[in-house]
């Protein structure tokens, strides 16, 4: 396969980036898009010429490392997957690709595709754990779960943190992010004690660090690789309430 | 306490109540209107005369008025903030799927904003003494109005518009209530698309109906 790439080239978050565009040939339709990136950086080395810098890590869609908007989509055209599990075969040979950094105020470009979300893990660290000292896991049976309710908080678990529904949303919420890490605490008896401070700490940092407001469009839903459901949300704005 | 009731999400939820509370009013509005099809003059105007001396109705107006500014305001408050989250833009169109008009609020609601104005340079000023007329008789200001067909295209414009505002509102203002699960979302989504379909169409049919006969 032959590729056209248009890809943003920044030198650091001061400087102006632009589009640089190359040709890439011998792409293969199983490569992932990641390695599709490897083999242009591989072929940029090669010539002499400065590479792409992307972030990337465990290439199994669990570390979130890997967050671009690609033609259009963050992580892709395709539903459910991470840019490192974006087939190659699911674009056409000859075909232009325009990769760009993900957009948003709290997410500053650190270098040409990679940015800064540490805004995340700042609402992380506001409140989303139970601070309990931890000793030896307890008997799993000793407290009972709903079996719907571990359900859904594990759905919720799966979120990897990648930025994504940031990225999607014309107004740069996090709102589905938090409303994950949320919910994962919430929907279970551990959670419970400390719901109300988590969810005003969290709350709060979201807004200092500069994220948009939720206008309920659903975009982050449709770009989550982790497919965390819109529902979530719903049940941040009730736990805030309940937190008044 | 100031950060809790003066952050995003609260100011969602205020903004939510808000739009609940006017579309609420809507088919109430859309009721009395409905009265300008009849060819006796008496029963709108009774009505619109009732509306504007019952002391009841009196603090609704009040209410109106407030949940009218709070919502305007807190609107074009968010948005603002919302545009400054990105500023530096995409160079591709964000090609994320999307609830129907979620994206346009702004623009649909702006629409709305325009309509009301004129709605009360042409009725409410009336009432206040600021424009000439007959406040005892809007049944005929409405149907002199009607009958310039400019006027009658601007208002089915505007009510178009306001359809698609109402239809993503009132799915937004349960999520936003955080009233919405994977069970009820379906059926809000429905009762969303009645709602925004039925409550314009019946103002919409009023100018046509005058119209055609
Ligand atoms: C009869 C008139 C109106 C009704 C019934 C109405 C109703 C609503 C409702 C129920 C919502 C959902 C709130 C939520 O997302 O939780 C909403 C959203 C919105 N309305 Fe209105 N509205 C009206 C007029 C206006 C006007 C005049 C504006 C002027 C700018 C406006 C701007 C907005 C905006 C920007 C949103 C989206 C908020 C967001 O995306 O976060 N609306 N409206
Ligand atoms: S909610 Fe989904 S898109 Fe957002 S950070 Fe978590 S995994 Fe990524
Ligand atoms: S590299 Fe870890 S999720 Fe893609």
């Amino acid at each position: 396969m032959k590729l056209k790439l248009k890809i943003w080239k920044q030198k650091n978050a001061a400087a102006k980036g632009r589009f640089e565009t190359y040709d890439l040939d011998g792409v293969a339709p199983e490569m992932s898009f990641v390695e599709m990136l490897a083999l242009l950086n591989q072929t940029l080395i090669q010539q002499g010429r400065e590479p792409v810098a992307f972030d990337h890590d465990c290439h199994e869609g669990i570390c979130g490392s890997c967050g671009m908007y690609i033609n259009g989509y963050p992580h892709g055209p395709v539903k459910g997957l991470t840019t490192c599990l974006l087939s190659m075969r699911h674009f056409k040979d000859g075909e232009t690709i325009v990769i760009e950094p993900w957009r948003a105020k709290p997410f500053p470009v650190v270098k040409d595709l990679i940015v800064d979300r540490s805004a995340l893990d700042k609402i992380q660290v506001a409140g989303g754990f139970i601070s309990v000292s931890a000793g030896a896991a307890p008997e799993a049976n000793a407290l009972p779960v709903r079996k719907h309710n571990s359900d859904l908080a594990f759905d919720s678990a799966v979120c990897i943190g990648c930025g994504a529904c940031v990225a999607a949303c014309k107004n740069a919420s996090a709102m589905l992010f938090v409303s994950a890490k949320i919910s994962q605490y919430a929907l279970l008896p551990q959670g419970r004690p400390e719901a109300k401070e988590r969810v005003r700490a969290m709350i709060a940092e979201m807004d200092k660090q500069g994220f948009g407001s939720c206008s309920n469009t659903g975009a982050c839903e449709s770009q989550c690789p982790k497919q965390i459901k819109l529902f979530n949300i719903a049940r941040l704005n009730r736990e805030y309430y309940k937190a008044l | 306490m100031n950060k809790i009731l003066f952050s995003a999400v609260s100011k969602k939820f205020v903004m939510a109540l808000a739009g609940l509370f006017l579309l609420l009013f809507l088919p109430v509005h859309l009721g009395i209107n409905l009265m300008l099809l009849k060819s006796d003059p008496e029963p709108f105007n009774s009505a619109a005369h009732f509306m504007a001396t019952f002391p009841l109705i009196k603090v609704v107006e009040v209410l109106l008025f407030l949940t009218i500014l709070i919502h305007i305001t807190y609107g074009i408050f968010l948005q603002i903030q919302n545009w400054l989250s990105r500023p530096v833009g995409y160079k591709v169109r964000n090609k994320s799927e999307t609830g129907a008009f979620s994206r346009f609020m702004i623009w649909t609601g702006g629409s709305v904003l325009i309509f009301l104005v004129i709605h009360f340079f042409n009725f409410y000023f009336i009432k206040l003494g600021l424009v000439e007329g007959d406040p005892e008789n809007f049944y005929s200001v409405a149907w002199q109005l009607f009958s310039i067909p400019g006027y009658a295209i601007l208002y089915w414009i505007c009510f178009l518009l306001l359809g698609f505002h109402l239809y993503h509102a009132l799915q937004s203002a349960f999520q936003t209530l955080g009233l919405s699960n994977e069970f009820w979302k379906p059926v809000i989504r429905a009762i969303s698309l009645i709602y925004a379909i039925a409550v314009p169409v019946g103002f919409a049919i009023i100018p046509l109906v005058i119209w055609l006969f």
